[in-house]
């Protein structure tokens, strides 16, 4: 195993998140090296998002330490927020705004360079086969329209680590399979990072270089698929998967942000 | 530079998209200057104040500033409700920046509506003094769109979603415009009335725009453009500071 300290991009070391008195995420540790695919995989609540917001100074942990391309999120985030690009899981476009003017507005955001502005736009709205809606106002857009510019958007600018928060959610094979293929494009190309998060175990087990595994907001298995099919003896990741986290249905437990509100309105009373 | 442009241009482009809030936020104004002006017009003039709609016509006008300026500060809730303002949060661009561009963009919205009211002030019969008045008149009207933009960015940053926003239009909105020397005249009032109308903002924003365009001044159009302007640049370095607070 290959250490060295200039190889790890994302060091992570107790990393803890609690909502009053429920804990989101238990001390966790984990690195990401230079130019891997990591996908970060659990059940629904287990602290993924979580994890992600802290990674991407939306949210300041309650404890542990986080090094994002050498920069800590919660201390100096204009530098951290220099350093990665993301795709939430939830919609974050702009409804009254075009799908043209979204691509326009982040590129701006994100210090694209107006010579490839214009290319880069058309490309990927033809990548997601927006591009003959680029002038219509994205509230007049199906979901998985939405979804599929919002990916558009993300890959916009090349960062040096790109967030996808369940990117491919709810699209159909045809897009998610282009889609990967773009990043992984990417990826290799520029030497781009990718953390990412997927209930779709097949995805994951395709296109990752390492994969940790969380649950009740602890990691509980880091690896190589291969790793992770060895140990727990099975032929899939999915299997593997199944079988380190349980089969019981998890209730979709409420987010971050409904813990923060209810810990907010509990702590006035 | 340009991240504050495009958040500017947003909230222009949103603006000019949505011609029935243009309207409906319209209809107010020209309710009350109606109602109040002929309505209370003859009581006015009989008590020897003069001409009632001299004297209102720039309270309705800093009003609709007023409440456009703070409904697009607080629409970061909105955005924050809809997910746009995770966006805009973790782009590589200064909080600052983001925050003093989409206040730029909200106040200039607010002060075009509150042109649109000017003119339809002109138009039920207010006559303003003289012409050369009138940029003065514009920069109070910018002043207090500037001010009430950030304020209300500032109080939206610091919650989580719409449920106090009935406390602040009661609590605060409200408030500020009737004890603002809008509708009546600030002399001869109770002490403890005369003390929230001087700690006011908006007493001066509309005590200056009623110096710039009828001649008639409560506390002194110097004074006015003094306070307004040292409270606008504290707000929006109070507003800049929380904006970068906010957690999501």
């Amino acid at each position: 195993m290959d250490n060295k300290k200039e190889d790890i991009i994302i060091d992570v070391e107790n990393l803890s998140k609690k909502f009053g008195d429920f804990i989101a995420v238990n001390n966790i540790s984990f690195k990401v090296k230079h130019g891997e695919m990591f996908a970060f995989l659990g059940p629904n609540g287990a602290g993924k998002t979580t994890t992600i917001k802290m990674l991407t100074t939306l949210l300041n942990p309650t404890g542990g330490s986080i090094r994002l391309n050498g920069f800590d999120p919660s201390e100096s985030k204009d530098k951290a927020r220099h350093s990665f690009g993301i795709v939430f899981q939830d919609p974050s476009l702009d409804d009254e705004l075009t799908a043209y003017e979204n691509m326009e507005f982040h590129s701006v955001l994100y210090n694209v360079p107006k010579e490839v502005r214009k290319k880069r736009i058309q490309y990927l709205l033809k990548l997601v086969e927006l591009w003959d809606r680029k002038d219509n106002l994205v509230k007049t857009f199906s979901g998985g329209m939405k979804r599929r510019l919002e990916m558009a958007r993300g890959l916009i600018h090349h960062p040096r680590i790109l967030f996808l928060d369940e990117p491919t959610l709810g699209l159909d094979p045809q897009t998610r399979n282009h889609i990967w293929k773009y990043i992984k494009q990417l990826n290799r190309k520029e030497g781009m990072t990718v953390f990412f998060t997927t209930h779709y175990m097949d995805e994951a087990e395709r296109v990752s270089d390492n994969i940790a595994i969380i649950d009740h907001g602890k990691i509980i298995k880091q690896g190589n698929s291969k790793y992770l099919k060895k140990i727990t003896r099975t032929k899939s990741l999915e299997d593997a998967f199944l079988k380190l986290t349980g089969h019981s249905i998890r209730e979709e437990d409420a987010s971050s942000i409904d813990m923060l509100r209810s810990h907010r309105r509990w702590r006035h009373h | 530079m340009e991240a504050i442009y495009i958040m500017w241009l947003r909230q222009l482009k949103r603006f000019w998209r949505s011609k029935p809030r243009i309207l409906s936020s319209l209809a107010q104004p020209l309710l009350f200057l109606i109602a109040l002006g002929f309505g209370f017009g003859p009581i006015y003039t009989k008590a020897g104040g003069g001409n009632y709609m001299q004297f209102l016509a720039p309270g309705i006008i800093a009003m609709t500033v007023l409440f456009t300026a703070m409904f697009s500060g607080i629409e970061v809730i909105w955005d924050r409700e809809f997910g746009f303002l995770k966006e805009t949060l973790v782009a590589p661009v200064s909080r600052a920046k983001i925050m003093i561009g989409r206040s730029l963009g909200g106040a200039t919205v607010a002060f075009l509506q509150g042109l649109l009211v000017l003119i339809i002030c002109m138009l039920v019969g207010f006559e303003p003094l003289k012409t050369i008045a009138l940029p003065m008149a514009l920069l109070f009207m910018f002043l207090i769109a500037l001010f009430f933009t950030a304020f209300g960015t500032a109080i939206a940053s610091m919650l989580q979603d719409m449920q106090a926003f009935p406390l602040i239009m009661n609590f605060i909105l409200m408030p500020l415009f009737f004890l603002s020397g809008a509708l009546f005249p600030l002399d001869g009032m109770p002490k403890a009335i005369t003390i929230v109308t001087k700690l006011n903002p908006l007493s001066y924003g509309v005590d200056g725009i009623r110096a710039s365009l009828t001649g008639v001044s409560h506390f002194g159009i110097g004074v006015d453009l003094l306070v307004m302007s040292v409270i606008t640049v504290i707000i929006f370095a109070l507003g800049s500071y929380l904006f970068s607070k906010i957690q999501i």
